[in-house]
């Protein structure tokens, strides 16, 4: 049976499954009250599309200085950047945004959410990205550096034409990985007030009391910008192979 | 070459593997270094080929001392080839670019002078059929040759090998020997690390046995091999000669 095929199979079950859950329970749908709302869905989807490539980018720089920090011989360096992953990566998004937007960002007077927001998911994204370039860069073996030495290559040049291309291979797969947590992530912006697709959605459901109609988009929306991210990890997964 | 090493010391945490090494050879064209594993002849090759800057210690090759700071060992590794035991071909490249990349980047040569500056080279070894694969497209045997090309066609003043076919099974093993027996005869200078005891008998100008971080003996291969009244020396081949 090809793939696709197969792909197509699971999730015409799955759809089978849902529908007849939602026949049993004799869900009466509400589409017509929601379907007014259109326009909010749209503009929360923008702000969820803007906000996450506006944290794409950051969250790379941030990750890729945090990695720096973290590969450093110096012990200070080492430890800013060890205390940031941990720290992030050990407590909830949750905590972090109410932290960085009601004490942090109002202590230094910083007032736009879509700036603190972007700036959070950033920075917490950012230690995952961290270790993920660490994990890149350390596993490219030491004879490599080895034989760019040997052969008299500069230590900017075995990081540009040797080190790089290799690492840059291995981590592009987790890093799609991480940007669709990323997306999703930004659903928990809503608490700081920021109208993004998640916040939309519950403000659909505060009008119309029809919340899986509200809901459900919801889902269908951010399905549309995670499952082509997932199709590009497995296809950079598949070209990773230059090492058999 | 003449290569005289003085008081090699080299430590690292704590450990000494190289103590207070000594080495005076004649003027030679292939110096062979044998010797039990962990007894510091890798630690001395990498230090001959300015990989490594030992702790004390003089070396020079032919009345020139090796430098200490790394920016003149880096301009030293130019005018050198280091082979080691495996991957030492960048995965990511095809042979081909393997071999130009140095050329290109560290030599200066255009893309169109490095590339005919390969092309013999590898018609001669009979590496051209491979020159567009990837390593993980070749066998053991022809990445550790086309290793051995990329060292060479940058035209080094000596070349360096650290057991190039410890990683090899017996087949490519005598494929790899093959290509270094036919450098010796092509007047290629060069300092080898190896296992091969008959490979190291038939090429060695002389042979230095390294253990414990010393030279223990050092001559003719003649002299290390059937002649060595060294307990250490003549304990270790009756062990590995069967």
């Amino acid at each position: 049976m090809p793939r696709w095929v197969a792909h197509l199979l699971v999730v015409v079950a799955f759809a089978a499954l849902i529908a007849v859950a939602f026949a049993r329970v004799n869900y009466a749908w509400n589409w017509a009250g929601v379907w007014e709302y259109r326009q909010k869905f749209v503009q929360g989807w923008l702000t969820t599309v803007g906000l996450s490539l506006a944290a794409l980018v950051a969250s790379t720089l941030i990750g890729t200085l945090a990695a720096l920090c973290l590969a450093s011989r110096r012990p200070l360096v080492e430890a800013i950047g060890r205390v940031y992953v941990e720290l992030i990566r050990g407590t909830p998004l949750l905590v972090q945004l109410l932290i960085g937007f009601y004490v942090i960002a109002s202590a230094v007077g910083l007032e736009n959410r879509f700036v603190v927001g972007v700036l959070v998911l950033s920075l917490f994204s950012g230690a995952y990205m961290a270790e993920i370039f660490r994990g890149g860069l350390a596993a490219i073996p030491q004879t490599q550096r080895d034989s760019a030495r040997a052969i008299g290559l500069t230590p900017w040049q075995t990081l540009r034409l040797v080190i790089l291309p290799q690492a840059l291979r291995l981590v592009l797969p987790p890093v799609a990985g991480q940007l669709v947590s990323l997306i999703k992530d930004s659903s928990l912006l809503s608490v700081i007030a920021i109208s993004e697709f998640t916040l939309a959605a519950q403000e659909v459901n505060a009008f119309t009391y029809s919340t899986l109609e509200s809901y459900l988009p919801l889902a269908a929306g951010y399905l549309v910008l995670t499952l082509p991210l997932s199709a590009l990890s497995r296809w950079l997964e598949s070209r990773v192979s230059f090492e058999a | 070459m003449k290569l005289d090493v003085r008081d090699l010391v080299q430590q690292f945490d704590g450990t000494t593997v190289l103590d207070r090494l000594a080495l005076a050879t004649g003027d030679i064209q292939a110096l062979v270094l044998v010797g039990p594993s962990g007894g510091g002849k890798s630690t001395l090759l990498r230090i001959l080929a300015g990989l490594d800057v030992p702790t004390a210690g003089s070396i020079a090759f032919d009345g020139q001392p090796l430098p200490r700071d790394e920016a003149a060992l880096r301009d030293y590794r130019k005018t050198v080839g280091t082979v080691f035991q495996a991957y030492n071909l960048f995965p990511h490249l095809s042979a081909l670019d393997n071999l130009l990349l140095p050329l290109i980047h560290v030599h200066g040569l255009s893309p169109a002078a490095a590339r005919d500056r390969v092309r013999e080279p590898l018609e001669r070894f009979q590496l051209a059929a491979h020159a567009h694969k990837r390593p993980a497209e070749l066998s053991g045997g022809q990445k550790q040759r086309i290793a051995i090309l990329r060292a060479l066609v940058v035209r080094p003043r000596r070349l360096f090998f650290d057991e190039p076919t410890s990683a090899l099974d017996p087949e490519m093993t005598a494929e790899v020997l093959e290509m270094i027996g036919e450098l010796k005869a092509l007047g290629t200078q060069f300092v080898l690390v190896t296992h091969e005891m008959g490979f190291a008998r038939r090429v060695a100008d002389e042979l230095a046995f390294i253990g414990d971080g010393r030279v223990l003996a050092h001559g003719s291969a003649e002299e290390i091999f059937d002649r060595c009244a060294v307990p250490r020396v003549h304990d270790f081949f009756g062990r590995i000669l069967v």
